[in-house]
């Protein structure tokens, strides 16, 4: 049986590499940049703002409206191969004028790098950036969970709805500066909106994609299933 | 262990002046009895106070000296809902409806502070004490507690469940919430209850 997706082995890129070992003595400002942010540079010049090497970790700023193209370069390129996004998240600063700012944290296992990247959003306009889910499946909840928290919108993103709070919830985007920490509604309020909210409505049993995995399922319980019967209540 | 002595086990008086008889006081004592040594605890564990809970079902605290060794993860066979841990509103729903599914007699124990109270998570996700959302029979206090406490009111609820009478009617009466709110208890008690209390009253983080 072939596996349905490439399998990356880390280091696959160089095999004449010495083996990895664990950095010492790392500088706080100022170590080894990590030789992506050069070839970013390079390639799409004036976009790049800002390159920031802090505890051996190269963090590279780049203009809103290019990161689209820079991911997009990092996951396709051959010297590059970026092929594992490990997060998605929003910052806010708790000086005001302060920009808000979208990272991604990507890493590439055949050449063993990492490397972040930052875009700032100034807050006199609607937080957008364009979503990365069409090059990394992974940021489908990940770009949910910031949309939720810091209400930064991911354009492009397919189903962009609530994920941690119900998707009723009303009262705005909880790590945002200006959220109050017990919420804006009375105790009260905030009961009888949660307790109005149904748990089912989307993650039923049923709608939990048994018909995807249809052809997955042992013999005699896709026997039943087609003979009408249905989990739940 | 440093368990304080065993209650002093109650039995059932007979008082003339009561409009009970003999009969129905032994059969009280009788169901009683039957119900208090076998209740069937429903584990609605969300956080560390459940790790709590398993310590005290298992071996060296042993629940089942209770009754109470068959954790009953079907509501609809469960005596007592036994929350353990922090319930956020999401979770609230949830809760309501295994509470409701549960056949009387039932009873809840509220295991912890933040199940209590909201505990040190005064804020936008977390209910502040599951009374504002199920009645609760018996609170247990601990962040989290030993399983000594939880056995005390386990205990303390054994002695509720003997003194049960049969002819006291609002006893097995459904709490019914209000079909619009859902809230069974009236809104300013809730935020009553929600209050913040001791240090958390002078928490400066709510406004910026």
């Amino acid at each position: 049986m072939t596996a349905p997706f490439e399998i990356h082995h880390p280091g696959s890129a160089d095999r004449n590499a010495p083996a990895p070992v664990s950095p010492r003595q790392v500088p706080h400002r100022g170590g080894a940049e990590n030789p992506s942010a050069a070839q970013i540079k390079a390639k799409f010049g004036a976009a790049v703002r800002r390159i920031d090497v802090v505890w051996g970790e190269t963090t590279v700023v780049v203009a809103p409206e290019t990161v689209l193209d820079v991911i997009r370069w990092l996951h396709d390129d051959p010297s590059q191969q970026y092929d594992y996004l490990s997060d998605v998240t929003g910052v806010e600063f708790r000086d005001l004028e302060q920009p808000v700012e979208v990272v991604w944290h990507l890493r590439s296992l055949p050449h063993r790098r990492f490397l972040r990247v930052k875009v700032q959003l100034t807050k006199n306009r609607p937080l957008e950036v364009p979503s990365v889910w069409s090059i990394y499946k992974a940021a489908d909840w990940m770009e949910r969970e910031c949309y939720d928290m810091f209400g930064i919108r991911f354009v492009g993103h397919p189903d962009l709805r609530r994920i941690l709070m119900w998707e009723q919830y009303r009262e705005g985007f909880p790590l945002r500066k200006d959220f109050p920490l017990r919420g804006r509604f009375s105790r009260a309020e905030q009961l009888r909106q949660a307790l109005a909210a149904n748990p089912e409505a989307r993650y039923s049993l049923e709608e939990l994609s048994i018909a995807d995995a249809f052809e997955d399922l042992p013999t005699d319980m896709r026997q039943r299933l087609r003979g009408g019967e249905r989990t739940g209540e | 262990m440093g368990l304080t002595n065993r209650p002093e086990r109650r039995v059932v008086e007979y008082d003339p002046r009561s409009q009970e008889g003999w009969v129905a006081t032994r059969l009280d004592f009788l169901v009683n009895w039957g119900r208090a040594n076998s209740l069937w605890p429903m584990p609605f564990g969300t956080a560390c106070c459940a790790i709590e809970f398993m310590a005290t079902a298992a071996s060296r605290f042993d629940l089942a000296r209770f009754g109470m060794e068959r954790m009953s993860f079907s509501p609809r066979q469960a005596d007592v809902l036994i929350c353990a841990g922090r319930v956020p509103f999401k979770l609230a729903p949830v809760i309501r409806r295994i509470w409701q599914q549960m056949a009387q007699p039932k009873w809840a124990i509220s295991m912890g502070a933040c199940a209590s109270s909201g505990g040190m998570f005064d804020n936008y996700a977390v209910v502040q004490g599951i009374d504002t959302i199920i009645p609760v029979d018996v609170y247990v206090p601990g962040c989290p507690p030993r399983p000594e406490g939880l056995m005390y009111g386990i205990m303390m609820l054994q002695e509720k469940v003997k003194r049960e009478r049969m002819n006291d009617s609002a006893l097995r009466n459904e709490m019914e919430p209000d079909p619009r709110s859902q809230l069974y208890i009236p809104a300013p008690t809730i935020n009553e209850l929600s209050e913040p209390f001791g240090n958390s009253v002078h928490q400066t983080r709510s406004g910026l």
